[in-house]
């Protein structure tokens, strides 16, 4: 039985981790290594680092942690932030990660997409999706790393999510800005509609806050994983708390 | 010394850093003499089966690599091209030294691919010196769109759609479909069982 699995994101902004909330007023919350090692002996599946500042920038991620990080990890880990081309992938690749994630430079270019799942894999390749609720749609926004920055893309997120994976995204991670850093819950119903358009495993992200927000999601939007980051960062749970959980409500979860 | 190939377009430095979690330091090299003369050789992978066996054709390490004696571990991709073709692509021929072919794992309902993410593996080969540890319950980390199906080489297999090979071996030749240096404690003990046995 594929487990779900429950990762939690450490959004890194000048070498540390920090977490604002709905993407503003950012706060430091730890060191990289000390964080990442802490949530591996917790029992997180995975992990994602997003340089939140790289894309608004227009600059790349620092690559130095990422060799730091390889090192300490024994569970996969994405890299995300300003990774616009093949050759910043293959670097980031070659420094450990297991997989980069692209956000707003796939929607400049999205031939970027197919490029780097011809080079890679599509398994590498994951798409950041920042998607907000507005007008009974759901649109999809970028430069979200800072909030003088974000701007509506004018697209629409489920058009986004089956373009993403017909070009060759091995995973989309959803994230639904209404709910980011709220804790009042998953987007359920929005998830539950990019989940019935695309067929690659689809991560969860924005509003966790309980247990239950993350058995909702496993059991009522079918995500293959869901992500957190303040939850587990303020130390309100722990992954092995929530998959303690999960495993009595019968969601497979890595033991 | 424990060799890791360097086929180009691979997990290099993932694998070498759970080697040295092991205490073990490998060298990640495409060098035929210091692989003739490794005890251990790991083949890792991650992209495309054609384009991987270009890249050990360009480096002349295709034969090299079908006549080794010493004890070979394949991860994933790297498993994969130890078999005689790859459906992958347009098709393609792999090194041949496991015989059996890679095949195209097909979506169903709520079982999406590429298979992403962490599952059960059970041991066929009980006593296998490669399982040693492994309880029939253990999680390992998959990533992959293509496995070998299960044949007489199958030492463990995992559901996912279909059942599948997720650790083989023939010879000195041996895979893991999973990656066990990303597969937490029970991948390092998979890691450690190889370079003991």
């Amino acid at each position: 039985m594929l487990a779900k699995r429950i990762i939690p994101c450490l959004d890194v902004k000048d070498g540390q981790v920090v977490k604002g909330v709905q993407f503003r007023n950012h706060e430091v919350v730890g060191d990289i290594i000390d964080l990442a090692a802490r949530y591996r002996d917790e029992g997180a599946d995975e992990l994602v680092f997003y340089d939140i500042t790289a894309s608004s920038d227009g600059r790349m991620v620092d690559r130095e942690w990422i060799s730091k990080v390889a090192d300490v990890l024994d569970i996969p880990f994405c890299v995300a932030g300003g990774i616009r081309t093949v050759d910043d992938a293959r670097a980031i690749l070659a420094n450990g990660a297991d997989k980069i994630s692209l956000n707003s430079p796939a929607l400049e270019n999205p031939d970027l997409i197919d490029e780097m799942a011809q080079e890679f894999g599509c398994q590498c390749v994951v798409i950041g999706i920042d998607s907000k609720q507005t007008d009974h749609d759901y649109w999809v926004y970028q430069y979200t790393g800072d909030v003088m920055k974000t701007q509506s893309t004018r697209r629409r997120t489920m058009d986004w999510a089956i373009e993403a994976s017909q070009r060759g995204a091995g995973e989309i991670v959803l994230n639904c800005m209404n709910q980011d850093g709220m804790r009042q819950g998953y987007d359920i119903e929005q998830l539950r509609a990019v989940r019935a358009c695309v067929a690659i495993p689809l991560i969860a992200s924005g509003g966790a806050g309980a247990l239950e927000h993350f058995a909702l999601a496993f059991q009522h939007a079918h995500v293959d994983g869901a992500l957190a980051a303040s939850v587990f960062h303020k130390q309100v749970l722990t992954v092995g708390e929530v998959k303690d959980f999960l495993r009595h409500q019968g969601v497979a979860v890595r033991t | 010394m424990i060799v890791v190939i360097d086929s180009g377009v691979a997990n290099l430095a993932s694998v070498r850093a759970a080697l040295k979690r092991l205490n073990v330091e490998a060298e990640v090299t495409s060098d035929i003499q210091k692989i003739l003369a490794a005890t251990r050789v790991i083949l890792p992978g991650v992209g495309s089966a054609s384009a991987a066996m270009a890249q050990l054709e360009a480096k002349k390490l295709t034969n090299v690599m079908r006549n080794l004696t010493q004890p070979v571990l394949g991860i994933c991709l790297g498993m994969q091209l130890l078999f005689t073709h790859s459906e992958e692509g347009q098709g393609c021929a792999c090194l041949d030294v496991i015989q059996g072919a890679v095949k195209q794992l097909r979506p169903k309902p709520d079982m999406p691919i590429p298979h992403m993410g962490w599952n059960q593996i059970k041991a066929s080969a009980l006593h296998h010196p490669l399982l040693r540890g492994v309880t029939g319950e253990n999680f390992v980390y998959f990533v992959h769109s293509f496995a070998a199906p299960i044949g007489g080489y199958t030492l463990a297999s995992c559901d996912y759609t279909e059942t599948f090979t997720a650790v083989a071996g023939y010879k000195n030749f041996f895979g893991c479909q999973f990656h066990p240096e990303r597969s937490g404690p029970i991948g390092s003990q998979i890691l450690k069982n190889f370079l003991e046995m």
